[in-house]
């Protein structure tokens, strides 16, 4: 069986694929991929089917040795200047790794996750249908630490078409996302003032939500209490103190904070790059307007 | 029944409905229906949220909610004729206060907890966690002002109009009436969750062991 050795393991390693859809009426959520456009690249350039698991790296650090045999792998996301026995390797590509060799990972200069994917897929059991680890919960395999040996699959039979795929750079400045307001927008003072303010990331940013501090938005009846509802991620909660959160793929199912507004799908694989102290501008994607139909639509 | 339908973002669409009742209704015949395009159901207390394959589909989800047929199946259940009955210890470290709130006594808390039956609303908080709707109106208090920063799993406990059972020790703000050797969440079951929303739910008093 050809595995990883994990040696070294940065501020967090999680074992990450599509998540768990359909499972939010019980409670566990979604999960995932944080970034999940560079996770499903890992997986294309290794000719993986895209919900095959990948190593999910916050801030670099990792390191692994191959055991077992030889195997291709992809780093993707934030460049944390991967290498092999110590000589670099760039990102986007596919590198092949023989027995014995070591992995290792520095420091991004951009962004915050790097996705190791790996040919044939990380291929721990499964928990309720998915290899992903969900922090809010606790569900699927627990965080890597050194000393874990982590299995790798069979490779599919289709072989890696392109080995290398152009990709932008991760931004380290301001970052801006596109935002459909509601569907409680009415229940602040000036929903405008979302796409109007300088936000900073918070340092309280994780996978559950990203955390914004700026000018608070005001709350237009503070004393009353939205009924729970369902979030998805990308939705921006404005908790009493006015400061905005937006879910990530470990939120909680319900929520009873009011959501402003939410960002686009294609926008959220950009949460999971941002940094603490990093600008962000949100921008309406549409003009706002009443966003409801009356009764019988 | 349904009051509005909202855009959720650009990938789900939000329901607002006038009771749980209603939300339960629908959210059963959308999961009954197998809409194409639909991958999560979500209830809350008064919406549903419906999860959607891809970007920019809620169109046509749109149109074909407006064809669905939601049957009313939802009243009460015959006496007896519960999804479930769980055995509850009723000491817990609340009980007396909430007996206060509500201008009972404590037997007559626990005859309101157990005479009446309770249905599965909708999930959150943790996995396996329920909130539970439709019990006796008379046992509505609010939350603790200082929440606990440990409770016990299979703690029962009462928030607003909600009761719920505490799937796994956690933090938690609910007035705490009595415990359960119910196990609420087991990853092991082929269905873990003990409650699914729409259940019906009934508590009974066990002799304290």
């Amino acid at each position: 069986m050809i595995a990883l050795e994990v040696l070294g393991c940065g501020p967090l390693a999680l074992v990450q694929d599509l998540g768990r859809p359909g499972l939010a009426a019980v409670g566990v959520s979604h999960s995932g991929a944080a970034d999940r456009r560079s996770h499903e690249l890992a997986n294309r350039l290794l000719a993986n089917p895209v919900d095959h698991a990948t190593l999910e790296i916050s801030m670099g650090g990792f390191a692994a040795r191959v055991h077992g045999g030889a195997v291709d792998i992809a780093v993707t996301g934030a460049d944390a200047h991967p290498a092999a026995d110590g000589i670099p390797f760039g990102i986007n590509s596919i590198h092949h790794i023989r027995d014995g060799q070591i992995v290792s990972m520095g420091l991004p200069d951009a962004g915050l996750r790097s996705y190791v994917g790996v040919r044939g897929g990380i291929a721990v059991p499964p928990v309720l249908g998915s290899r992903s680890f969900d922090t809010m919960s606790g569900i699927g395999p627990r965080p890597l630490r050194p000393g874990d040996i982590v299995p790798i699959g069979a490779p599919a039979e289709a072989f890696p078409a392109v080995d290398q795929a152009p990709v932008g750079p991760i931004s380290a400045g301001q970052v801006n996302l596109r935002v459909i307001a509601g569907p409680r927008e009415s229940w602040f003072f000036d929903p405008d003032a979302l796409v109007c303010t300088e936000w900073t990331v918070s340092e309280h940013s994780d996978r559950v939500g990203v955390r914004l501090a700026g000018a608070p938005l005001r709350h237009r009846w503070p004393e009353r209490q939205l009924p729970s509802e369902g979030a998805t991620r990308g939705a921006i909660q404005v908790p009493p103190n006015g400061q905005p959160v937006i879910l990530g793929p470990d939120h909680p199912v319900t929520g009873g904070y009011p959501v402003i507004g939410v960002v686009i799908d294609a926008d959220t694989d950009k949460l999971a790059q941002l940094r603490p102290g990093q600008p962000v501008r949100l921008r309406w994607n549409r003009p706002r307007i009443a966003a409801a139909t009356p009764a019988g639509w | 029944m349904r009051t509005a339908i909202r855009d959720y973002g650009d990938r789900a669409l939000l329901i607002e409905f006038g009771s749980t009742a209603d939300v339960l209704a629908f959210a059963d015949a959308v999961r009954d229906a197998r809409l194409p395009g639909v991958t999560d159901v979500v209830p809350g207390a008064r919406t549903v949220l419906l999860h959607l394959s891809e970007p920019n589909g809620q169109a046509s989800v749109r149109a074909a909610l407006a064809a669905l047929h939601v049957s009313r199946r939802s009243a009460l259940p015959e006496a007896g004729q519960v999804d479930l009955v769980i055995d509850v210890i009723y000491d817990g470290a609340d009980l007396a206060e909430v007996a206060d709130r509500v201008g009972m006594d404590v037997d007559r808390v626990v005859q309101a907890h157990t005479g009446t039956p309770w249905r599965v609303g909708f999930g959150g908080f943790a996995p396996g966690f329920a909130y539970l709707v439709g019990g006796d109106p008379r046992l509505v208090v609010p939350r603790r002002s200082e929440p606990r920063t440990r409770v016990p799993a299979g703690s029962v406990g009462l928030a607003g109009e909600f009761s719920g059972v505490y799937p796994r020790e956690s933090p938690g703000g609910w007035q705490l009436i009595g415990r359960t050797e119910a196990v609420l969440w087991d990853i092991a079951r082929p269905q873990p969750a003990l409650l699914a929303p729409g259940m019906w739910v009934r508590f009974r008093s066990a002799a304290t062991s």
